[in-house]
Formats: C-alpha cells, sequence, structure tokens
C-alpha cells in the first residue's frame, strides 16, 4: 500500500475538527452572545438563525470523537483521560445548550429565562472547556507506556487559560458576524458593533498565542522561525493581516455575507498554523499520528466509506443550509 | 462504604447509557411512525393523518433533542472511562462507530431540520423525503451500535497484536457476529413495541378524556388507538418468538449467561423452568424456588431431557451476577406477555367493534403505555450484566478496560450526571406528557406561547390549508 493511510486520516480528522469548530462555533458563539440581546424577540431571531442546522454541525464533534476511537485509538485512550475535566465539562455545558433549541419554545414564557440561561452557560462551559484542551494539547502531555500519566489538573495553566480566552472569543465573532449576515435593520447595527470589538480582541488573542506557543517549546520555535522553513511559514501571519484588513473594512461597509467569510478566514489560517507547530504529533510531545494508527486495514475500510459518504453529507448539509438560506425575520419567524 | 475506581465508571457507564437508550428506543420507533403517517396523509389527503403528524412530530423533536445530547456523552464515555478498552478494541470496533456518524448521524441531523421546519420551504413530498431519510437513519444507527455492542457479546473475525489490541482479520465477520442478527431483530422490534404502546396510551387516554367530558370519541384518538393496537397485536408475537431464539443463540454463546438467567447453579438434563426464586450467589443455589419440571430443557433444547448448564460448570471468577440478571430478564418476559395480552383483547374487542368504547380496556392500554421502555431497560440489564465480568467477552476482562483515572475525578463526574440528567431530562419529558395530554388537533395548531417563529415551523399552517396542491419548489 502506497498511500500514507494515517496521514490521510489525520488531514480528514483535522478537517472535520476544524469544521466542528467554525460550525458549531457560530451556534456556541451566538449562545455566547445571548446575553447581549436585547429583547425576548431578538434572542427568538438568534435561535431561529440556528435551529434548523445545529444537530448537523455538531455531529461533526461526533464524528471527531468517533473518528480519532477508530483511526488513531491510542490518542483517543491518552488524551480523554489526560482531558478529564475539561470534556466533561464540554459534555454538560453541550446537554444544557442542545436540550434548550426544544425546550425553550415548550416552556411556559414566564420561565422561559431559565433556558435563557441555560442556553448561556452551557454555550459559554462548552466553549471554555474546548478552549482548556487546545491549551492543554498543545502545551503537551505526559505518557507512559500506552497511557496518560500525569495528574488529573495537568490540563490547567495559564497558557491553557488563555487558550480558552481567545476560543471564547473567536465563536462570539463568528456568531456576531453570521448574525449580520442572518439579520437586519436595528439587530444587524447592534451586531457590527459587537463584531468589531470581538474582532480587535481575536487579533490581539491571534498575536498573544503566536508568540507564546513558540516559547513552549525549542522545537516549535525552530519551525517558525528558522531559515528556510520561514518561507512556508511567512505567509500564515501575513495572510492574518490581509483577513483582519477585509474583516475590519467589510464590517465598516454594508456588506453582510464578507464579515462570516473573513472570520471563517481567521479560523482557517490559525488552525492551519496550529497543525504546522503540532506536525507530526497527535499527542505532543511524543505520540505521531504513525504511533497511534490502528492497522491499515481498519484505516482503509473506514475509508472507503468516507470517501463516498462525506461528499454525500456535505452536498445534503449544504442543501439544508441553502433551504433555510436568507433573512430570518422576527415577524415571519423561521423563513 | 468506599467505592473503587472501577465500581464508579460502570455505574457512570451503566447510568448513561441506561438514559441514552430510552430515547432511541422510542425516536427509533416514533420516526417510523411519523414516516407512516405522512406517507398516508400523502396517499388518502384525509386530515388526521396530517394532524397525527403534525402532532407526534412536535412530540419526535423534543424525544430526539434529548436522545442526540446523552449519545454525545456515549460517544466520549469510551475513552474518558475506558480508555484501556478503547485503546484496544478502537481497531476493530472504532470503525463501525464512524460508519454509524458517516451514514446514519449525518443523515438525521441533516434532514432533522427540514423535517421539522421546512415543510412549507420545499413542499410536502420533498419534505416527505427528508421525513424517510431521518428514519432511515435512526434505523441506520441502530444497525451500528448493535454490531458494536454484539461484537462485545460474541467477538469474530479478529486477531490480537503485540501491543494486545484486537485487530480485524474480517470485517464481514466483525459485523455480523453470531448474536448480531438477532439482536438488531429483537431490538428494532422492541422500539417498535416501545413506540406503539404509547402511541396507543395516548390515543386511550383522549378516548378516556372525551367520555367524562362527554365531547365523544376523537378521531384523531381512535386512529391513534387502532394503529398502535394492530401493532401490539401483530407484533408481539413475533417479537417473543425473536426473544426466543436470541436465547437459544446465547445458550449457544454465552452459555454462563443463561445460566444466571435461568437461575441454574448445577447445570443438568431435564432441567426445571424456574418461575421464581432468590438465586444466592454466595451460597450458589436459587433459594425458594417455584420451578416447573422438565421445561427448562423443552424451551432451551427442544427436547425433555436436554442438558442445560449451571454457573457451576464456569469457573468462579466468570460469573455474571445471577441474582440481577434473573430478574431483569423475567421482568422483561413478563411485559412481552402482558404486551400479547392487550394485543389479543384488541383483536377480540376489534372483532367485535367495540375498540373504541371500551373504557376498562383503554385503562388498560394506559397503564401499559410506560412498559416498553422498562422492557428495553430490563432486557439491556440482562444483556450487559450477563456479559461480566467482561467487556469483550471471554477476552477482555471489565476490570483490564479501565482509565488509569482517581475515584475522586470519576465520582464527581458521576453525580454531576446524576444531578444534570434527572433535571434535564426529568422536565423534558415533563414537556413530553405535556404535549402528550393536548388533545391532538384542538388548539395544538395555533402559535404556542406566543411564539409565531416556531410555530410556523412546526405547524405548516399554509400548507395545512391547501395540502395536496403545493408543489415542491425545486
Ligand atoms: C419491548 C421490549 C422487549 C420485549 C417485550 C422483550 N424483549 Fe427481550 N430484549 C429486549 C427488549 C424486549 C432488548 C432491550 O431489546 C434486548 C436487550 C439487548 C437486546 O438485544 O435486546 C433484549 C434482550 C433479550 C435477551 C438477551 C440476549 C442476550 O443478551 O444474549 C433474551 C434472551 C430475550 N431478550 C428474550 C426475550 C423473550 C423470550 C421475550 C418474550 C416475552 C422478550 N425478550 C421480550
Ligand atoms: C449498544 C451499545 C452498548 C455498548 C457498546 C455498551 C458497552 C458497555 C461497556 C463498555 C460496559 C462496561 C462497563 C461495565 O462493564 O461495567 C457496559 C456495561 C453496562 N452496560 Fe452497556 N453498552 C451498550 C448498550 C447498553 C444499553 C442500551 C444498556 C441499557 C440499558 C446498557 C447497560 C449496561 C449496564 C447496566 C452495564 C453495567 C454492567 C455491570 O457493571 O455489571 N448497555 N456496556
Ligand atoms: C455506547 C453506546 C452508544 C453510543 C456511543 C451512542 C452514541 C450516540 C450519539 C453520539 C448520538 C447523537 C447523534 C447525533 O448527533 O445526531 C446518538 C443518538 C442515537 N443513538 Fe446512540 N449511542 C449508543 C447506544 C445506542 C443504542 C444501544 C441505540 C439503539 C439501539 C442507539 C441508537 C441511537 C439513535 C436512534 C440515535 C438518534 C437520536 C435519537 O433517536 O434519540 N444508540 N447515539
Amino acid at each position: 500500500m502506497d498511500i500514507d493511510l494515517p496521514l490521510v486520516w489525520a488531514l480528514l480528522i483535522a478537517t472535520s475538527v476544524f469544521l466542528y469548530v467554525v460550525l458549531d462555533g457560530f451556534d456556541l458563539g451566538i449562545g455566547i452572545l445571548f446575553p447581549t440581546a436585547r429583547s425576548s424577540t431578538e434572542r427568538d431571531v438568534m435561535m431561529n438563525s440556528i435551529a434548523p442546522v445545529w444537530d448537523g454541525n455538531e455531529t461533526w464533534l461526533v464524528l471527531g470523537g468517533g473518528g480519532l476511537y477508530a483511526v488513531f485509538p491510542l490518542a483517543y485512550a491518552v488524551l480523554m483521560p489526560a482531558l478529564y475535566a475539561p470534556i466533561m465539562a464540554m459534555l454538560f455545558g453541550l446537554v444544557f445548550r442542545g436540550v434548550v433549541f426544544e425546550f425553550r419554545f415548550k416552556a411556559p414564557p414566564e420561565r422561559r429565562w431559565v433556558w435563557d440561561i441555560s442556553f448561556f452557560l452551557g454555550s459559554l462551559t462548552a466553549a471554555l472547556a474546548q478552549g482548556l484542551a487546545l491549551g492543554a494539547i498543545v502545551q503537551g502531555i505526559e505518557v507512559e507506556g500506552r497511557a496518560y500519566a500525569g495528574g488529573w489538573l495537568d490540563w490547567l495553566t495559564p497558557f491553557s487559560v488563555m487558550t480558552a480566552i481567545a476560543v471564547v472569543i473567536g465563536y462570539a465573532l463568528l456568531g456576531a458576524t453570521w448574525l449580520i449576515w442572518k439579520c437586519e435593520g436595528p439587530m444587524q447595527a447592534h451586531f457590527r458593533a459587537k463584531a468589531r470589538l470581538l474582532g480587535g480582541l481575536m487579533l490581539a488573542m491571534i498575536c498573544i498565542v503566536s508568540l507564546w506557543t513558540p516559547a513552549l517549546d525549542p522545537q516549535i520555535a525552530a519551525r517558525w522561525f528558522t531559515f528556510p522553513q520561514i518561507l512556508y511559514t511567512a505567509p500564515v501571519p501575513l495572510m492574518v493581516l490581509g483577513l483582519a484588513v477585509l474583516l475590519f473594512t467589510s464590517l465598516a461597509s454594508t456588506r453582510d455575507a464578507t464579515p462570516f467569510l473573513a472570520s471563517l478566514g481567521l479560523f482557517l489560517v490559525t488552525f492551519a498554523g496550529l497543525g504546522i507547530s503540532l506536525y507530526p504529533n497527535i499527542v505532543p510531545p511524543a505520540i505521531t499520528i504513525w504511533d497511534a494508527a490502528a492497522p491499515d486495514s481498519s484505516l482503509l475500510f473506514l475509508l472507503v466509506g468516507a470517501a463516498v459518504l462525506i461528499p454525500m453529507i456535505l452536498a445534503y448539509s449544504g442543501y439544508a443550509y441553502w433551504v433555510f438560506r436568507g433573512k430570518v425575520r422576527p415577524d415571519e419567524g423561521y423563513h | 462504604m468506599e467505592f473503587s475506581a472501577l465500581d464508579l465508571a460502570r455505574f457512570q457507564f451503566a447510568f448513561t447509557i441506561s438514559f441514552h437508550i430510552i430515547f432511541p428506543s422510542f425516536t427509533i420507533g416514533l420516526a417510523s411512525y411519523l414516516m407512516v403517517l405522512e406517507g398516508l396523509w400523502l396517499a388518502t389527503k384525509r386530515d388526521v393523518y396530517l394532524t397525527l403528524f403534525k402532532y407526534w412530530l412536535k412530540i419526535f423533536a423534543v424525544a430526539f433533542g434529548m436522545g442526540v445530547v446523552s449519545g454525545i456523552v456515549m460517544t466520549y464515555q469510551f475513552g474518558t472511562n475506558w480508555s484501556v478498552f478503547s485503546d484496544k478494541t478502537g481497531p476493530v470496533l472504532g470503525p463501525l462507530m464512524g460508519y454509524e456518524v458517516l451514514s446514519a448521524f449525518f443523515l438525521e441531523a441533516g434532514f432533522l431540520g427540514i423535517m421539522l421546519f421546512g415543510l412549507t420551504r420545499v413542499g410536502p413530498r420533498l419534505h416527505f423525503l427528508a421525513t424517510v431519510m431521518v428514519a432511515f437513519g435512526t434505523a441506520l444507527s441502530g444497525f451500528w451500535i448493535l454490531s458494536v455492542n454484539s461484537w462485545m457479546q460474541t467477538p469474530a473475525g479478529y486477531a490480537i497484536n503485540e501491543a494486545g489490541q484486537f485487530i480485524p482479520e474480517n470485517w464481514f465477520e466483525i459485523v455480523f457476529n453470531p448474536s448480531f442478527p438477532y439482536r438488531l431483530v429483537h431490538m428494532m422490534l422492541a422500539a417498535y413495541l416501545t413506540t406503539a404502546f404509547v402511541v396507543g396510551a395516548v390515543g386511550a387516554w383522549h378516548l378516556l378524556k372525551g367520555r367524562r367530558s362527554r365531547a365523544g370519541g376523537n378521531e384523531a384518538a381512535r386512529v391513534m388507538l387502532s394503529m398502535a393496537m394492530w401493532m401490539a397485536a401483530i407484533v408481539t408475537p413475533v417479537q417473543i418468538f425473536a426473544g426466543d431464539q436470541h436465547g437459544l443463540n446465547t445458550l449457544e454463546h454465552q452459555p454462563a449467561k443463561i445460566a444466571a438467567m435461568e437461575g441454574h447453579f448445577e447445570g443438568e438434563e431435564g432441567a426445571p423452568l424456574i418461575l421464581f426464586g432468590m438465586p444466592d450467589m454466595e451460597a450458589a443455589e436459587t433459594r425458594y424456588k417455584v420451578a416447573i419440571p422438565k421445561l427448562g430443557s423443552l424451551i432451551l433444547t427442544h427436547s425433555l431431557d436436554g442438558r442445560v448448564p449451571g454457573l457451576k460448570d464456569f469457573p468462579r471468577e466468570d460469573w455474571p451476577n445471577a441474582a440481577i440478571v434473573f430478574w431483569s430478564f423475567r421482568v422483561m418476559v413478563g411485559i412481552g406477555f402482558a404486551m400479547l395480552g392487550i394485543g389479543l383483547w384488541s383483536l377480540y374487542l376489534r372483532a367485535r367493534g367495540r375498540l373504541a368504547d371500551t373504557p376498562i380496556f383503554h385503562r388498560a392500554v394506559l397503564a401499559m403505555g410506560p412498559a416498553g421502555f422498562i422492557a428495553v431497560l430490563a432486557g439491556w440489564i440482562t444483556t450487559e450484566v450477563g456479559r461480566q465480568p467482561f467487556t469483550v467477552y471471554g477476552l477482555l476482562r471489565t476490570a483490564d478496560s479501565m482509565s488509569p483515572v482517581d475515584a475522586p475525578a470519576v465520582a464527581t463526574s458521576l453525580v454531576v450526571f446524576i444531578v444534570v440528567y434527572f433535571i434535564v431530562f426529568g422536565i423534558g419529558t415533563g414537556y413530553l406528557l405535556k404535549s402528550m395530554a393536548k388533545t391532538p388537533g384542538a388548539g395544538s395548531d395555533g402559535p404556542e406561547n406566543g411564539t409565531p417563529s416556531r410555530a410556523a415551523g412546526v405547524t405548516p399552517a399554509p400548507a395545512y390549508a391547501n395540502p395536496p396542491r403545493t408543489e415542491p419548489a425545486e
């Protein structure tokens, strides 16, 4: 077999995680922005803008977790115990966030605030937990033999706290720009203002993370700052700059899809930057994608299905977005 | 009392999966029921089918939401608490779960939005396609996850590598392992029966209510009850037969489990069928037996003096807990026969044209509403506790499957799970019951709680006004 199956799968899992991050990212971002809504109608519009698609968005997380178990079982077996508390917190957050889509409209109006709060707290908790997990992975995980060997609070460091804040800000930016796309009038103006603030914060966080990550590990620093690697890595900051300009000019103009697309671009570039720092490790600093991979027969068996099914998934998920395209108006509700 | 991390992790798994399974048992059946209702509506244009479709769609949405959030917990639970199990079984079981995500979960999730909110946007025919896809997706996810579970019961088609991992040898044998066909059939029928008894109970409740208020019979309630009772009458006998076949398969592959289910400590020829008793693990005997001579052998070996295994045929450290499986098995079988009784009663009443106006029967059907859930839980407890002390039967012990996590971590998350699940799913169940208490077709079509947005989606008023002529917007 000539194809490097673990590498192919690493790319597929990375794609799945990326799709999860941006798609559920804007859902969670809307939850994080929930308290900034100025009326119950605005909250209805916010929820309705994602109600038909959130479940599909979240399924990428299931593919990320399930896929890791299938193709990199060792990585799954090491990461999950290492990230025990953040993962549990994320799950609880997602439980609260997820049921709200149905419960909120079933609750008597005078008790709806309970679900508004749980939508906010659930989304915030899930986002923070994901950010903590990200930070913990980047800073490295202690392994002995085939098992996690650290303590159960190792994930909590200043670095991971900072990545957690960065993720919350990033998701909120995605949520705000999604709402600029999906709504109009004063509500759109309100979230344009929010997006300007969040865009600024997001750029600041990108700078901090980019400087802090190489400081964690000389190997990562070498990859970014030595010649000739720098020829490959230099475009990353340049692209961040370009996208930032696009984001702010479009926020100042009347264009309503561009801010969201520019934010997606920012996520894509930073995600790629992360990949550059970590490759070829799947559990830094010691387990590579080849160490962790299941035998080729497992990878191949699932790859056949993935090759057929992923394009179909993209097609019908795209169709679902298409069906619910256009502005969400409070008066006609779900249209 | 001190609990080890292992005890806690086992309890946590049992707790979270027991909550999860409740929702799929209902949504698998309900999705198919919705598909049938919408299909009937498109074919006959009778309003009552659309009324029922919209009525159950709201209930489906809530149950499905709870199924999804409790399911995501399961995916991660394998890794957090059972990481050694994950490392060892990943190469074999992971791809099956991967297929579940790719073929089933995305399908359900992708079409769910259209099913719930899209009728006015895509028109009835495309909408029907979405309903079919969701129903198909729920069944398909049952297919894959049951294959995974069955492989853990009756592993096949694998080898073991130097790192101690199970590695695939033959995918066909892995997916279609020896207990899978039986478990798939039995579980799918269980989901249909569970749903049928809920639908029947709701129909019966509204008939009783209509009678008391002298509003007369509500057509929708009559249709519900009648459809549900056809399922009960036809599917229950099939389910009992399937269960019996499943038991024979288990006798072949997991004889110790059968010994525990039957309460036999001594293997013997011409074994009795123990109806009731108290299996005592310490003393290795079943006390206070009420037994029918020879019947045990007759059922399990189809001969009066065939040999039936007893737990003492197996090493002591490989015994499952007989006290639990003996009773959980009897609860399930008891409910199966009660369902059969309801089914037969309904046939008798139907033949005499009295199905819709026999209050005592309606009360019985109402009481049986939750029976399917109890049977499903009891059945799974039999299956899973009977597999102990192994996670992969005969090959990987539960005690050797645990993650290197400390008891306090597991205990904390367990407590949070218990609190969160009881609150969240308790409230959700309350909403479900409230929806079921509304009379179908009466008042439930208006905006709900003053949320026009939602009502426009779930209750597609324009499509309702002129259903047959709305063309799909292609
Ligand atoms: C509505 C639900 C329902 C009903 C009425 C029954 N069952 Fe059942 N049973 C299940 C729902 C279920 C289940 C929840 O679906 C299980 C758990 C695992 C599985 O595959 O099916 C199960 C497991 C299960 C097993 C365990 C197999 C194993 O673990 O290896 C046996 C032997 C039977 N059943 C037999 C029966 C018999 C003889 C029944 C006759 C009355 C019966 N079941 C009624
Ligand atoms: C089909 C998917 C399922 C899989 C892959 C699965 C897997 C497992 C695993 C890995 C364990 C190990 C923990 C232990 O042995 O204590 C377990 C135990 C258990 N499971 Fe399942 N399970 C499944 C379905 C279910 C369902 C639907 C139920 C029920 C209601 C259930 C009830 C239990 C119980 C009660 C235990 C604890 C047994 C004991 O500790 O004695 N399982 N299962
Ligand atoms: C340990 C075992 C299990 C795991 C890891 C698991 C995982 C999941 C996940 C992640 C979801 C959410 C999917 C989404 O995002 O749409 C889900 C939902 C679902 N699961 Fe499970 N599951 C398990 C056991 C079972 C069993 C035993 C069945 C039934 C036989 C089942 C049937 C379903 C169905 C039909 C759904 C769709 C949602 C619903 O109907 O409520 N699962 N499961």
